[in-house]
């Protein structure tokens, strides 16, 4: 049968392009604006030509940031990928248990964030925490508003508590959708258990993997409330990642110019990495469909 | 609008990115294409080329501000020629 090409179907996307402008595209257009201008409130602006950038890309605080916000992506996603995977491979297939392990991996993904955060601030906390009171009662020395190695296992863990289901989720659907001929052909072979892991199961996890990757890329590059309620961004700046420190800036320090020049670099970072995703997602899709 | 805070400037900036919109818009009806395979090994498109320049002159502009000694304008010759290279070859 053939395409019907009809370009007026066009039309029907309107509603979600008004949408997308009102939410998204106007907001960035007036980020843009406050980018190059200065301005002490009272809607007045002063023009700052690329000042803003110039003084962002050589400032040692956005660096460090953007180093530290690097670290903690790579180290989430260095764990909880494996790990949703495992928690994946080791869910029953069918049956009731199946749907109880279900909906407890949904649990911490419906607790919103400031709640994670609050239950991990209290969690942690050496005089009433359960975690903290009996980490320092076995002799470990554990202060996550102190040390800089508490503060940064305690925001990590917390990231892993709270997103490895979403992993694990994604990954038990690719699994369940793999037809059981694959396992009886792989039985008839004697192939290994890893042999079925790495030839078959990974392969065909390949595509919800990378959306896994690309959300919980993008979630935890844009990290704010948690470690926010957790660690305040401290000790010190030592959980003071991109979004906090914009918020510092625009918000604590109001200044409008440098948090518009800074946080469009951030989003320059965001777009490269999603378009790189996308690319990549799309592709992988039209290969398997040869 | 004032709240805004429009600067001539950023408005032409804007005002090109739509133009450069309309114009691909109009060629993609004008001369349908069919995707091509360049050096960065997947299908693309006009438009995907076109994004794939803006983006990369983002960040060249960018590097320029932070590195070169040299008027910011010379950044703009910089993206003149990634645009061609990303024309020709992606």
């Amino acid at each position: 049968m053939e395409k019907t090409v009809n370009h007026k179907a066009w039309f029907l996307v309107l509603p979600v392009l008004v949408l997308v402008a009102f939410s998204a595209v106007i907001p960035l257009m007036t980020v843009v604006n406050y980018s190059v201008q200065d301005t002490f409130g009272q809607n007045q602006f002063f023009w700052a030509g690329l000042n803003w950038f110039r003084e962002t890309l050589a400032s040692e605080r956005m660096w460090d940031a953007l180093g530290r916000q690097l670290v903690f992506s790579g180290i989430i996603l260095a764990i909880e990928v494996p790990l949703g995977i495992l928690v994946a491979l080791s869910m029953p297939k069918k049956g009731v248990w199946a749907s109880v392990c279900l909906v407890l991996m949904a649990l911490p993904l419906l607790i919103p964030w400031n709640v994670v955060g609050t239950i991990w601030q209290i969690f942690g906390r050496e005089d009433i925490g359960l975690l903290g009171y009996t980490l320092n009662a076995l002799g470990v020395d554990y202060n996550y508003t102190q040390g800089f190695f508490a503060a940064w296992t305690t925001v990590i863990v917390m990231d892993v508590w709270h997103w490895t289901s979403l992993v694990a989720l994604l990954a038990y659907a690719g699994l369940q959708s793999i037809p059981n001929a694959y396992y009886q052909a792989a039985r008839i072979d004697q192939a290994s258990r890893w042999a079925v892991f790495r030839y078959i199961e990974l392969p065909k996890m390949q595509g919800v993997l990378m959306i896994a990757v690309l959300l919980r890329f993008m979630d935890s590059f844009m990290i704010y409330t948690e470690p926010f309620v957790v660690t305040g961004g401290g000790p010190g700046n030592a959980t003071t990642f991109l979004s906090i420190d914009l918020v510092k800036m625009a918000l604590g320090q109001f200044d409008l110019g440098p948090a518009a020049a800074f946080s469009l670099m951030y989003f320059l970072v965001i777009l490269l990495v999603s378009y790189v995703f996308y690319t990549v997602m799309v592709n992988m899709e039209k290969r398997e469909g040869k | 609008m004032d709240w805004m805070a429009w600067t001539w400037p950023t408005a032409a900036f804007f005002a090109t990115i739509a133009a450069l919109l309309v114009l691909f818009t109009v060629l993609a009806i004008r001369f349908p294409e069919t995707p091509r395979v360049g050096v960065l090994r997947f299908e693309t498109t006009r438009g995907d080329r076109l994004f794939i320049t803006l983006l990369g002159a983002a960040f060249l502009n960018l590097a320029w501000l932070g590195l070169a000694p040299w008027p910011q304008w010379g950044a703009l010759i910089l993206c003149a020629g990634w645009a061609a290279a990303v024309f020709r070859w992606v």
